[in-house]
């Protein structure tokens, strides 16, 4: 199929039909001064050969490091069969086809895909996916200011606890859309959100709160009473999960112990990369959202639904539209009209392949490795975990000097160390955000630990980085 | 030909309006705008207690193919909405002027909104040649 179908000579008959002399006559209603100049710090156009010569070279500055780095995307195993079977024609494309007439196969994966998330998050409809967590959380920020009719504050309480770069996302999208964020703390001894601190907030006009599970420290949340506290005062819950976590952690839509049919939350949303998505400096990944259905008609993106043809057969196509922007125009759900289809096939492909059985054992030996990490790093001299909150595959450990110049050693020793927090969280002083999943050995776990020691012995704390950079 | 009672008032957006008493009114969709809109399968009215503006956005129908605000006609305050057409929404194509009716408004005193008479939407809808 042909994305760039229209020839010149294609071009110029269109353009006479209409009257038009030129493309740029199409544009005249933009005032001059804010159209963007010609691109001319574009490089020339380069051959197959070139590019794959010159990113070849750049992929290879990389190195192939040992990566305890984690803070929101996941080194996980991906079976050989998922990228052979995502790779095919029929599903390796740059557009994701839509045409029920035309593309069964593409819609029954989304619709696979959907169905599986339903069932991992505990929901009763998903879309087909957003572009990634990040947005995804936005959108539910915006989603649960549309279906929360009690409440007319488009207040949104964000725990300290969540993603920090995640928030950044929030506040550029939702910002300009008149949705206030207000910040909830976390306990420093435990390192997950005071439920007790939300009092603050009791009986006011708060729209929704967003509860991160596990939270960004790798630390669990006590979510029945953060959402029953939602419940008991109008306030919609927003889950942000990770999925893998959900194969051993109960499913937000369970959350809560109240027994009068209220329970659950209202929007669960994540990064869809710890099923099946390689690591590459920040995507492709695919943002998910699932929620109940009487939110549908609020839920931004595409939808896939199961129905019957004129003959009475069962087929698959793109539902509820009335909601999208090109049905709505500006009082569309969102902007976004698309979905990242092929992540999610290999997402949908990784889930079938390893099924609830064997997502659970992903997710309990990443716990177990992650504990055995931090045991590992704490038997270093200086060395210490922050808090004491139970934790999901991802911990916090203080230094007892400066984290960069240690990441910076260790970087050069082949390792990816983790997350420097210093700066988003100077409260925590040296502390370092570190993450194993299954793919660690207990090799590279003691590796990790002996590199670190050595670093610790041969930076030195108190004193100047410049001397620590000509000791290393 | 679509059918447009005489005792309505109307709107160019094709709303129609029913007087229940001097500050009170019903208001729906013509069988214009259903038949144009095609199998309506969802709608989304505001509560008893919204605050309405003349001319703003207060409700919204969804067809198969298309989804529509409905503008209130007066300032003024709902009163009731009909919500049997949350379970029912073909309700407003079977019979837009009577059990399809959308919301009724408690209207602010001293209202006189430039409404259209029965006969000037036809011709309304004539002239935009439909």
């Amino acid at each position: 199929m042909p994305f760039i179908p229209h020839t010149p000579a294609d071009v110029d008959a269109m353009l006479e039909v209409i009257g038009a002399k030129s493309i740029d006559d199409l544009f005249d209603e933009i005032p001059a001064s804010l159209q963007a100049p010609a691109l001319s710090r574009v490089p020339p156009a380069l051959s197959e050969m070139e590019i794959a010569r010159l990113m070849g070279e750049r992929a290879a500055r990389d190195g192939r490091p040992l990566s305890f780095l984690g803070a929101g995307a996941y080194e996980h195993h991906i079976p050989a069969p998922v990228w052979a079977i995502a790779t095919r024609g029929e599903f390796y494309s740059a557009y994701t086809p839509y045409q029920a007439e035309a593309s069964q196969g593409t819609l029954q994966v989304i619709y696979e895909y959907q169905s599986m998330m339903c069932a991992l998050t505990g929901m009763e409809v998903s879309n087909a996916s957003l572009y990634d967590g990040a947005s995804a959380l936005a959108e539910a920020c915006l989603t649960a200011v549309r279906a929360n009719r009690q409440s007319q504050s488009r207040r949104v309480l964000i725990p300290r606890a969540v993603n920090p770069t995640y928030v950044d996302v929030v506040r550029a999208i939702a910002g300009n859309q008149g949705i206030q964020i207000e910040t909830v703390d976390f306990d420093p001894r435990q390192g997950r959100t005071a439920v007790a601190s939300l009092q603050r907030w009791a009986r006011q006009d708060v729209t929704a709160i967003v509860v991160q599970q596990p939270n960004f420290f790798g630390c669990l949340e006590e979510v029945d009473e953060l959402t029953d506290w939602a419940r008991d005062n109008n306030v919609f819950v927003i889950a942000l999960v990770n999925p893998t976590s959900l194969a051993l952690l109960k499913a937000p839509g369970q959350w809560g112990r109240r027994s009068d049919g209220r329970q659950g939350v209202d929007i669960v949303c994540g990064e869809g990369q710890p099923l099946g998505v390689p690591l590459a400096s920040g995507g492709p990944y695919f943002g998910f959202m699932t929620t109940r259905m009487q939110h549908v008609r609020q839920m931004p993106g595409r939808i896939v639904g199961r129905t019957l043809d004129a003959e009475g057969r069962p087929g698959f196509t793109l539902t509820l539209q009335a909601r999208e922007q090109h049905i709505r125009r500006s009082k569309a759900t969102s902007n976004i009209c698309t979905n990242q289809g092929l992540t999610v096939t290999a997402a949908t492909i990784y889930m079938s392949l390893l099924g609830g059985a064997g997502l659970e054992r992903v997710a309990a030996l990443s716990v177990q490795r992650t504990s055995e990490l931090v045991a590992a790093l704490g038997a270093v001299s200086g060395v210490r975990e922050v808090f004491c909150a139970p934790r999901f595959h991802e911990a916090v450990v203080a230094l007892d000097r400066p984290v960069a110049p240690v990441l910076a050693a260790l970087a050069r020793r082949g390792i990816l160390g983790g997350l420097d927090l210093s700066e988003r969280f100077p409260e925590l002083g040296h502390a370092l955000l570190v993450n194993a999943t299954e793919t660690k050995t207990a090799a590279d776990i003691g590796r990790f630990a002996r590199a670190l020691a050595e670093v610790q012995s041969i930076t030195v704390g108190a004193r100047g980085a410049a001397q620590q950079r000509s000791m290393t | 030909m679509s059918d447009i009672p005489g005792d309505l008032k109307y709107t160019k957006s094709h709303e129609w309006v029913r007087t229940l008493s001097p500050t009170a009114v019903e208001i729906g969709i013509t069988d214009h705008a259903q038949a144009a809109l095609g199998d309506l399968v969802f709608v989304e009215i505001p509560a008893a207690g919204a605050k309405l503006t003349a001319g703003s956005a207060c409700a919204v129908v969804e067809s198969v193919k298309a989804a529509s605000d409905i503008y209130s006609p007066v300032d003024g305050t709902v009163a009731a909405s009909n919500t049997a057409l949350a379970d029912e929404p073909e309700l407003l194509n079977r019979e837009p002027y009577a059990a399809g009716w959308l919301i009724r408004i408690d209207v602010n005193a001293g209202q006189a909104p430039p409404l259209l008479s029965a006969a000037e939407y036809a011709a309304y809808l004539a002239a935009s040649g439909t």
